[in-house]
């Protein structure tokens, strides 16, 4: 189950990395989204994958559960995740306007 | 007592302040409201005296960061009494003599401003115990000198000489620090007075050396020593009263004051002798031997300033009782004639407008009384009988016969190196007090010479009168003065003994063979000069290396952005995410995951159901790579997303899944909005090169997350912090789901810096599409129509679906501290509930639903969450600490009551405000012109 978790977390940040260089800037943010899916997978994964229960407290008992923290920190790069993809898809789209082109090379400096 | 050691220190700090202030009202006057305070100084520091003279010494101690060892401790002793003197003294003088001195127009403010900045971090430097807050004070004087020196910045010079004297002794400070830091450890201790009495510890640990050659970079470099002394003629660019002050009389002492001290700890080496006496005594000849070629007048005193400053330097590497009273003596000698001689060269410079030598001849008649004190000044200068400086010169050169570690050839070159120095020292002596004022009158300076007032006579007068004085009578300050810095120095009582006439000896005889030379070779000065001038012309030069150093770090630095900053953005990420792949592959392959061993690997079993899901998510993530339609590309993305958070409903994270999955549903929304004003993708030349660098890149970047999960099974370096949370989530926190105990409570801190940095996208974005927005545009919505599918059946249906969310939304908030919910995804979800209703009917009809402005929801969200925060505060808990307590309510059942839930419902807040506010935004632009052919017409540009 690792190995193959671990694998499967690898290509998918291969896969957005290659988006991200692309010239596209559509291809190059949606590369970052997927980015963000990848790493907050590895980062919960480095926790250990199903360890215990879910980390919600039924009785008053203590049980095994997972590691909570690491879905606290998950949880906010998520929404945040959202925010700075609707700032980049903003940025993208305002440079469109006033340039004219969505390829990255041809918006050199 | 007024006063008291801090006071000293502080004051004139505060004094800037109230001079920022007041400033510019006061313009010229702004001079005398400022003289009391260094002169209250002088004469509070002069009554100590006698206390000091009697072996008593002052102590006060505030601690400041003792975490660090740093406190700001101040001690007086005898010989920071003599500094803080002279720094409160000369410090009054100057300030009397530049309100007369500087134009009335001129920028008073800003010049007392630098100066009490100055004389603040002055007093810190000789006061100071501790040795990381004199480093402190010591970059502050750096800082000071800098801005004085380039108080007319409009001038070329004045910037460039800035900028080499800040260059030259902020790089010997940061070596300093780094002494001082070596110190520390060495010693065990970052105070003066404990690591003086440690000093065979220190001077026994492997890094005496080091320490060493450190500690006095950084003093060399502030006085001036060669091959550092370049920056000091540069700094003659300051206004004249500056550099009396500054670069004559204190900041360039600093260093001989470092050294000094420095030799209690660090001293009585050979290492110490042979580097500070060799380096002040070429120092010594050299700035004499550069003195008297100088055409400008302030150059001049500037090397000789250099010289004087070898001299002393020397005297401190010697090191003996006999060698300390001559450097202690001395130091206090050239801050008189050489503060009275800068002065003086201020008033010809501001009375006839040229400090060059050659315009200047015959100006007795004219300037009387400047020609008298500056002819007592400059034959002090040179060792005259009668006057100051010819008692500490006697010292001095008795005290170089005498070395301390036996006679050897080194030990015989310095005395001769001073003979031969202090020769060049009259010849520019006699510059000062014969060439100037005999001769034929001068018809060519810009101004007719006249008299100075009685303003500008003043300060050099009382300075002029000290060096006749001590001249004749130097027992006047043997005890008090001398005495004590001396006895301060070595740790015990010595008695010191300052007197005209010691008999006719060999150190007599040096003096008055170097005078007599002197004057030999001054009648000779044209075929002498002429002659110097050659041999200097060809030189080696300290200047010329500077300027190729600087013009080496500009060039090179230029070069290295110019080729990583290119401008393309791929390029900016391959750096970065093959540098992140490198740099932990690295890491990686040093930890062993070659030599990794699979079999100890604990493994889960996998089902069906997760295998078929990582499956689905890596083709969705292949997908999204080879397709060449944009929405295929998305979709892609989004079929990896979704089966993300089928992932965390398996792994046991409720909270993650249900956010995913709300999230992933709401990212819809924008990307599609977007995707009405972008164009499609269009079939790229293929790039063998750039391809493969591309996919190496991002298969070297998979393969390293691979490998690090791999290898983060097999270890872990510490214990889980997660335990922690789960035990102690509901005792502490008063909530059953850890998730969201830890968001809303034990980090509530990181939660409210998340809801910022969500509030600052939200408001970034809707600055960044109504920065061109046309008002016209808002009212144009017929446009619209295009990009909106409003089919009938989803506004039927939409109407009930948005009340059922709605009430969801409250329920998954209330429920969130015991079960997964809580206010991220309330939020998130109630934003979705909008969209759904936007998409249905037009965006108005839509937002105005909630007919609250995103920005205002945002900010009363953070607004809640920061009060809350405030409030524990204000009940004496830390900030964010929360409260909490149960309650039963119909139909939700037993809620919390707990300050959290305040919290949660402030992030609700600003979810909401911000996805609406993006929404809203993006939906509201005018699209441009569709997709057809016109627009994307355009030639290829791009780099092949």
């Amino acid at each position: 189950m690792e190995v193959l978790a671990a694998i499967a977390v690898g290509i998918v940040v291969a896969c957005s990395a290659y988006l991200m260089l692309t010239r596209e800037i559509i291809r190059v943010i949606l590369g970052s989204l997927l980015m963000g899916y990848g790493i907050n997978l590895a980062l919960f994964m480095a926790g250990g994958i199903k360890t215990g229960g879910p980390p919600v407290l039924t009785g008053d008992e203590v049980g095994a559960v997972t590691d909570p923290v690491p879905q606290a920190l998950i949880l906010t790069a998520i929404v945040i995740g959202l925010g700075v993809f609707a700032l980049l898809l903003a940025l993208g789209y305002r440079t469109y306007q006033e340039t004219d082109t969505d390829d990255l090379e041809e918006l050199v400096g | 007592m007024f006063l008291n050691l801090h006071l000293v220190v502080l004051f004139p700090f505060l004094l800037a302040v109230l001079t920022l202030v007041f400033g510019r009202r006061l313009g010229r006057h702004l001079g005398w409201a400022l003289v009391p305070f260094p002169l209250a100084c002088a004469l509070y520091l002069l009554s100590l005296v006698p206390r000091v003279a009697s072996g008593e010494s002052f102590s006060a101690t505030w601690n400041w960061v003792p975490s660090l060892g740093l406190s700001f401790s101040l001690h007086l002793d005898g010989f920071s009494l003599l500094f803080a003197l002279l720094i409160s003294g000369i410090g009054a003088l100057v300030t009397l003599f530049s309100i007369h001195y500087l134009d009335p127009d001129e920028d008073f403010g800003r010049f007392y401003l630098y100066i009490l900045l100055f004389m603040g971090a002055m007093f810190g430097v000789v006061l100071s115990d501790n040795l990381l807050a004199l480093y402190m004070f010591w970059e502050i004087t750096s800082i000071s000198s800098f801005l004085l020196i380039g108080f007319w910045h409009e001038e070329a010079d004045s910037r460039a000489g800035a900028l080499k004297s800040m260059l030259v002794t902020m790089a010997g400070g940061l070596s300093l620090l780094a002494g001082i830091v070596l110190m520390g450890i060495a010693g065990g201790s970052f105070s003066i007075r404990e690591l003086a009495d440690k000093g065979a510890l220190v001077q026994g640990h492997p890094y005496y050396t080091a320490i060493v050659v450190l500690v006095l970079l950084g003093a060399f470099t502030k006085s001036a020593q060669a091959p550092f002394h370049l920056w000091l003629p540069g700094a003659m660019a300051a206004p004249t009263p500056v550099s009396a002050y500054l670069h004559s009389a204190t900041m360039v002492k600093a260093g001989i004051f470092l050294t000094a001290k420095m030799a209690m700890i660090l001293g009585g080496t050979g290492l110490w002798f042979g580097l500070v006496a060799g380096v002040g005594m070429v120092t010594m000849l050299l700035g004499s031997y550069l003195a008297v070629q100088q055409r400008d007048l302030k150059g001049l005193l500037a090397f000789s300033t250099v010289s004087q400053l070898g001299f002393m330097m020397a005297m401190f590497g010697y090191g003996t009782p006999e060698a300390q009273s001559a450097g202690v003596f001395h130091l206090l000698n050239h801050a008189l004639f050489k503060g009275s001689l800068f002065l003086l060269v201020g008033i010809i410079d501001h009375q006839t407008g040229t400090r060059e030598i050659d315009k200047l001849s015959g100006l007795r008649r004219a300037m009387p009384f400047t020609f008298a004190m500056m002819a007592l000044s400059a034959l002090s200068m040179a060792g005259v009988p009668l006057l100051n400086g010819f008692v500490s010169k006697e010292m001095i050169l008795a005290a170089l016969l005498e070395p301390p570690f036996g006679h050897n050839l080194f030990t015989v070159a310095l005395p001769l190196l001073g003979v031969a120095g202090s020769v060049f020292t009259t010849f520019y002596s006699l510059i000062l007090a014969h060439r100037l004022f005999f001769g034929p009158v001068t018809e060519t300076t810009p101004e007719k010479p006249r008299e100075g007032s009685w303003g500008l006579l003043f300060s050099p007068a009382l300075l002029t009168l000290l060096v006749v004085v001590l001249g004749i009578a130097p027992g006047l300050v043997e005890h008090g003065i001398v005495g004590s810095a001396v006895s301060a120095l070595r740790g015990e009582p010595v008695a010191v003994h300052l007197a005209l006439w010691h008999g006719f000896n060999l150190p007599l005889l040096m003096s008055l063979s170097a005078i007599l030379l002197g004057l030999i070779l001054y009648l000779w000065q044209e075929p002498v000069l002429a002659g110097l001038r050659r041999v200097s012309s060809v030189r080696w030069n300290v200047n010329a290396l500077y300027d190729g150093l600087l013009q080496f770090l500009e060039v090179g630095s230029d070069r290295v952005t110019r080729r990583m900053m290119t401008g393309y953005l791929r390029d900016y990420l391959v750096l970065i995410l093959g540098f992140t792949a490198l740099i932990t592959g690295y890491a990686l392959a040093r930890s062993g995951i070659f030599g990794f061993d699979w079999r100890r690997l604990a493994l889960t079993e996998i089902s069906w159901t997760e295998f078929a899901v990582i499956v689905a998510m890596v083709v969705g993530a292949i997908t999204a790579v080879v397709a060449r339609q944009r929405i295929a590309v998305a979709l892609g993305v989004a079929t990896s997303g979704f089966m993300v958070a089928v992932l965390w409903v398996l792994w046991h994270a409720p909270d993650l899944a249900l956010t995913q999955t709300i999230v992933e549903t709401v990212s819809v929304v924008p990307l599609f909005l977007v995707f009405a004003y972008l164009p499609r993708l269009r079939q790229q030349p293929f790039r063998p090169k750039v391809e493969g660098i591309n996919v190496f890149v991002s298969v070297l970047l998979g393969a390293v997350v691979t490998g690090f999960l791999l290898l983060s099974y097999g270890h872990q370096l510490f214990p889980s912090i997660g335990q922690f949370f789960v035990d102690n989530s509901l005792p502490l926190g008063g909530g059953r789901n850890v998730v969201n105990v830890i968001l809303v409570d034990f980090r509530a801190l990181d939660t409210m810096g998340e809801i910022t940095v969500l509030t600052l996208v939200g408001l970034a974005v809707a600055a960044l599409v109504r920065s061109r927005r046309e008002p016209a545009d808002i009212d144009e919505k017929k446009e619209m129509s295009g990009v909106m599918i409003n089919p009938l059946i989803l506004p039927a249906f939409s109407r009930l679906l948005f009340y059922l969310i709605l009430i969801y939304t409250i329920y998954i908030f209330f429920r969130g501290h015991h079960n997964p919910g809580g206010g991220f995804i309330a939020g998130v979800m109630a934003a979705s509930a909008l969209i759904i209703w936007a998409l249905a009917y037009e965006r108005p009809a839509a937002m105005a639903l909630v007919p609250v402005e995103p920005r205002r929801l945002m900010g009363s969200g953070l607004l809640l969450v920061a009060s809350l925060g405030l409030g524990a505060v204000l009940f004496g808990y830390p900030f964010l600490t929360q409260g909490f307590t149960e309650i039963e309510l119909p139909w939700f059942g037993r809620v919390e009551l707990a300050t959290a839930l305040l919290f949660d419902l402030g992030v609700w807040l600003v979810v909401i405000g911000s996805i609406k506010g993006i929404v809203m935004e993006l939906s509201d632009g005018r699209p441009i012109a569709h997709e057809t052919g016109a627009s994307h017409g355009r030639e290829e540009s791009g780099r092949s």
